[in-house]
């Protein structure tokens, strides 16, 4: 992005009245490896694509269970996000210790909100360089959140975040309207389906991506968030290629024009700003 | 000059026997005060963790506290090592959590019952402030002078002094086990006015949990 001479510090606002530091932490946001988040009225899911900082490697964990009725996948630097997701585990358990009660996804949306606030405005501190979805199920039903580094949050039906998120997007757009009644393996379907709009032609399997869901059933039993694993996600991999043939490469074209981060080739990480490896 | 007191015994029985593949946990039902009975249908049993049981006796308000205090540390120890905490794990966190209380304990007598990690039947019994041994089978609270001679009796715990160390878990099977439990709370409910109204059986196993209750004399 650009040097000018307002960035240097998270305390320093810019004529124009912008935060440069917190805006650069987005973009960080923007580098990671994509994440999808979707819900019905009574489930959500979050799915993220595996990515390895080599082939070496294994790939970093960005999906983390928060509590029985919530978890968190993200985007950005997942050092950052694990913290945080340490910070989110210990705020339900306390909250259940106190109340005996989990803790309403809204309110653990604020507490996240609220912490990354306090880090735009101290200037001993940096924002947060990750995004969270937020999903999970209270009284209310399920529900899912967007947690910026701005401190700002938002409720979402459907939404990505991370590099090539556009593509996921507009994937989603096109059949978000219809979610709140749809059965928890549609919602997976189409979860794994916007993660392979994100890989850009890579082929989509079990191991280059991780799903997880919670939700309640319709006879009132709470499924508690766990991912799946990966024996079942390829089955549904599988009978998707069996239905679908090539609505991907559509969306594709599109989005390799309304992207601005950096190309990267198959196979190198992008989950981590360049000082992380 | 009346002065709060921090205490209060709410009586009751809690017993413990591990067996080769099994283990069960049981104590009465009966909260008191006083020479008053407050409620004949209270737990004293803790699921910590599916192979891991605590039943405690003592004063009920300090047992509930530590039960979810075990339970919030529980549930931090599953998030940063993916799996549930053993057996012998929760009785060493149990230990510590009785002494950080060291200069104002915990007024809780504690027994935990589970499997350990081979899947064979654990006991551990402690007192007010963690000090704790792994046993075969083991008794606490008000009833617990009057059962303990007669499990001494009918599971023959091998000394602790002897060399090699014995296996402490007794040769009975499950159903022998749970008899005898019947029995120790049937005799302990005669002479204690603390326990009674009704057991609460929990017996773990290779394939999971499972609960009984039945009654006892409610005098």
């Amino acid at each position: 992005m650009f040097r000018n001479q307002y960035d240097t510090d998270v305390t320093t606002w810019s004529p124009a009245g912008r935060l440069f530091q917190v805006e650069y932490a987005m973009e960080a946001v923007k580098q990671g490896s994509a994440c999808v988040g979707l819900r019905s009225r009574t489930h959500a899911v979050l799915a993220a694509a595996n990515k390895a900082a080599s082939e070496l490697s294994s790939h970093q964990r960005k999906v983390f269970r928060v509590a029985d009725h919530a978890g968190v996948a993200l985007a950005g630097l997942t050092a950052d996000g694990r913290v945080l997701s340490r910070f989110l585990r210990s705020e339900c358990i306390n909250h259940a210790f106190v109340y005996d009660a989990p803790l309403p996804v809204s309110r653990l949306a604020l507490r996240l909100a609220d912490k990354a606030q306090v880090c735009t405005q101290r200037s001993w501190k940096r924002p947060y360089g990750v995004g969270l979805l937020v999903a999970g199920l209270d009284e209310s039903g399920a529900h899912l959140y967007y947690n910026c580094p701005s401190g700002n949050y938002f409720e979402y039906q459907a939404f990505a975040i991370g590099s090539r998120s556009q593509a996921a997007k507009t994937f989603l757009e096109r059949r978000f309207e219809g979610y709140n009644d749809y059965t928890p393996d549609q919602l997976i379907k189409d979860a794994l389906s916007a993660i392979k709009e994100t890989l850009q032609g890579e082929k989509l399997t079990s191991s280059n991506c991780t799903v997880a869901i919670v939700g309640r059933k319709d006879d009132g039993t709470v499924e508690p968030f766990e991912m799946i694993d990966a024996k079942r996600i390829q089955e549904i991999i599988d009978s998707m290629e069996a239905t679908e043939e090539a609505p991907a490469s559509a969306a594709e074209a599109e989005s390799s024009s309304m992207q601005e981060d950096k190309g990267t080739d198959a196979g190198t990480g992008t989950d981590a700003a360049p000082m992380d490896i | 000059m009346a002065r709060f007191d921090p205490y209060e015994n709410n009586g009751g029985t809690c017993v413990a026997i591990a067996g080769a593949g099994y283990c069960v946990v049981a104590a009465d039902m009966r909260l008191s005060v006083g020479y008053s009975i407050l409620t004949r249908d209270h737990s004293k049993i803790a699921h910590l963790a599916d192979k891991c049981v605590l039943a405690s006796s003592g004063f009920q308000g300090d047992v509930k506290a530590l039960q979810k205090n075990l339970a919030a540390k529980e549930l931090v120890y599953e998030h940063n090592h993916n799996k549930k905490m053993s057996c012998p794990a929760m009785a060493q966190l149990l230990s510590n959590t009785l002494y950080y209380k060291r200069f104002f304990p915990y007024y809780a007598f504690n027994v935990l019952g589970g499997l350990d990690s081979e899947g064979k039947g654990c006991v551990f019994t402690y007192d007010a402030v963690g000090s704790y041994e792994r046993t075969g089978y083991s008794a606490q609270g008000t009833g617990a002078t009057l059962m303990m001679p007669v499990l001494d009796n009918q599971l023959k715990s091998p000394s602790p002094l002897l060399l090699p160390a014995r296996d402490a878990v007794t040769p009975l099977s499950e159903a022998e086990a749970v008899d005898l439990v019947k029995d120790v709370f049937a005799s302990a409910t005669e002479r204690d006015i603390y326990t009674g109204d009704k057991l609460e059986i929990v017996i773990i196993n290779s394939s999971g949990s499972r609960r009984e209750c039945i009654e006892l004399r409610k005098d």
